[in-house]
């Protein structure tokens, strides 16, 4: 499942905020964007959920162009949109309902996903009744449940307190591993990009484009002490340093 | 600014603080915010006191009414008792008559509310989700809800005659073009995020309004109902006031012919519980259909 862009650009009026964006993020791949507030990441994110029609160049899944939403690109918002009027199970099973699937086939898939993400016992909760983490786990269920191709992240878990955020990145990684998903996350979290992610995309700024590309070769089987290595550290001056000098001077 | 202050401040923070050593401290106010008060702290009312407080609302002014008629200053025939009025509700009641008004207004209530909510609704629906029929909607709807309907009267029975058609035209008129313009407010106020998820979902136009949109409105469509149910109510005693041969506002016509204050006052009175009682039937429903959001 190979996501691949090219010359993507997006003008807003006669405003440029996206320009010459080439990407490919291969099968089985976790990808990071980071850079500055305002460089078009969720920008970037929502042409490739097919949300905002690109104005320039072409993306493709699996040589399929892009050419408005559809559950095999699957995206979660920084505030989950959870709906709010279905229970836990409900918003989980919300993209299954819309597919020719038995009440028992779709039964066992939303049981599934609700072990994954460890939801089980709030199955008939109501999205007011969560806390902002558990929100988030039931956004990324309800995205997986439909199987997509590729999971787009657009700073899931960037309302989060810092336990909980270094929980669900540790989560994230297992859900990652555990389904095989493509997926594609923007973060402005620099240390979140390198937990993670294999590679890291920098974005600049004026107009938003791929500034830099940094691999990150740590170990696959990461956990939070990772983040102590000398190695984490060097990788995060690097992206650091990058990220600033992709901002716009002021 | 005094060199001491300047030179334990960072260059970066030194033209904030220019001015703010010049300030002179901010004065407060003697009182102090209740945050508590009817906020997220509002049940500090206790159950007992709400319903003293409730008894009271009615009984106060019921107390003034006695003492005013007890008192013989009004004449009986502009202001009666308590006690009259009493009895005349029981003469209608036993007869018959006021069932028999009661459910015609009742009915035509139902038939023209009903007819408005039919078309407001899915009209609603449609100009919260379309910004085409927005923009069509939108001007001829908004020039019409500012014409009283009432004025509409004389006008529907010209073309209607001084049967029911004219009536439920009338609630129709009245209630309609309100209830359109409400339920499409209401309608855009689904985050468009939510939508936005439901097609990343695969959810087509059709099916987003059916398992998004409306599940997220039902709850303040009920609420524009509610508002609406009053204004219908207001209508059909209006019309019935002009033109019929039954219903409660011809009651009323007809205890004026006779001088019969005290009966005038019954069905006032009976006017409003049926409101009310339209009111809190139509506020379970929503708090049912709102039990998320809550
Ligand atoms: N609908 C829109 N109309 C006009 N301009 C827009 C629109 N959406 C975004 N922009 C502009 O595009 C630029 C990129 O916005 P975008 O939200 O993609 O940035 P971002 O990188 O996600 O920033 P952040 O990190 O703060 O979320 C911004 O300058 C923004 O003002
Ligand atoms: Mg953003």
């Amino acid at each position: 499942m190979t996501l691949t862009l090219s010359r993507v650009g997006k003008d807003y009026g006669t405003r440029r905020v996206l320009d010459g964006i080439d990407l490919t993020v291969r099968p089985e791949e976790f990808v990071c964007i980071v850079g500055a507030s305002g460089s078009g990441k969720s920008t970037l994110l929502n042409l490739i959920a097919g949300l905002v029609p690109a104005s320039s160049g072409t993306l493709a899944l699996d040589g399929v162009p892009v050419t408005g939403p559809g559950p095999e690109r699957g995206l979660v918002f920084q505030s989950g949109a959870l709906f709010p009027f279905l229970t836990v199970a409900g918003n989980v099973a919300f993209g299954l309902r819309l597919l020719p699937l038995s009440r028992a086939d779709r039964d066992r898939r939303v049981a599934w996903y609700l072990r994954e993400v460890g939801l089980s016992a709030l199955a008939r909760a109501y999205p007011r009744e969560l806390s902002g983490g558990q929100r988030q786990r039931v956004a990324i269920a309800r995205a997986l449940a439909c199987e997509p191709s590729v999971l787009l992240l657009d700073e899931p878990f960037g309302a989060l307190d810092v336990q909980t955020k270094e929980d669900m990145q540790l989560f994230l990684r297992r859900v990652w591993q555990d389904t095989g998903t493509t997926v594609l996350m923007v973060t402005h979290d620099v240390e979140e990009a390198l937990m993670l992610g294999q590679r890291v995309i920098v974005f600049g700024c004026d107009p938003g484009r791929v500034a830099a590309e940094v691999p990150v070769g740590l170990p696959a089987s990461r956990t939070l002490d990772v983040k102590r290595t000398a190695a984490f550290q060097a990788l995060r001056v690097t992206v650091e340093d990058l990220v600033r000098a992709g901002m716009p001077a002021t | 600014m005094t060199p001491l202050s300047a030179a334990a401040k960072t260059p970066a923070d030194a033209p904030s603080e220019a001015g703010r050593d010049a300030w002179a401290p901010l004065p407060r106010r003697g009182v102090r915010p209740r945050a508590m008060a009817g906020g997220a702290m509002a049940g500090g009312l206790s159950g007992r006191a709400k319903w003293g407080l409730r008894a009271a609302s009615v009984a106060i002014p019921l107390a003034a009414w006695l003492a005013v008629g007890g008192a013989g200053v009004v004449d009986p025939a502009f202001l009666p008792s308590p006690a009259a009025v009493w009895a005349a509700f029981l003469e209608m009641a036993g007869n018959g008559q006021l069932a028999s008004d009661a459910l015609a207004s009742l009915g035509r209530v139902g038939a023209g509310f009903g007819l408005a909510v039919l078309i407001s609704v899915p009209l609603g629906v449609f100009m919260g989700t379309s910004p085409a029929g927005q923009a069509f909607f939108e001007p001829v709807i908004g020039l019409l809800r500012y014409m009283p309907a009432s004025a509409f009267i004389p006008l529907l029975i010209i073309w209607l005659g001084l049967g029911e058609p004219s009536k439920v035209a009338i609630l129709v008129i009245g209630v309609v073009f309100f209830n359109t313009l409400m339920t499409a407010d209401v309608v855009r106020q689904v985050p468009g995020e939510l939508r936005q998820v439901a097609a990343t979902l695969g959810a087509t136009g059709w099916e987003t309004v059916r398992k998004v949109i409306w599940p997220h409105s039902v709850p303040g469509v009920l609420d524009a109902m509610r508002v609406n149910a009053a204004a219908a109510w207001n209508f059909v005693v209006v019309a019935e006031l002009i033109a019929a041969e039954s219903g409660l506002g011809y009651r009323i016509v007809r205890a004026q012919r006779f001088l019969q204050t005290d009966t005038i006052f019954a069905v006032l009175v009976v006017i409003g519980c049926i409101g009310l009682l339209i009111d809190v039937l139509l506020r379970v429903l929503r708090d049912r259909a709102g039990r998320w959001s809550r």
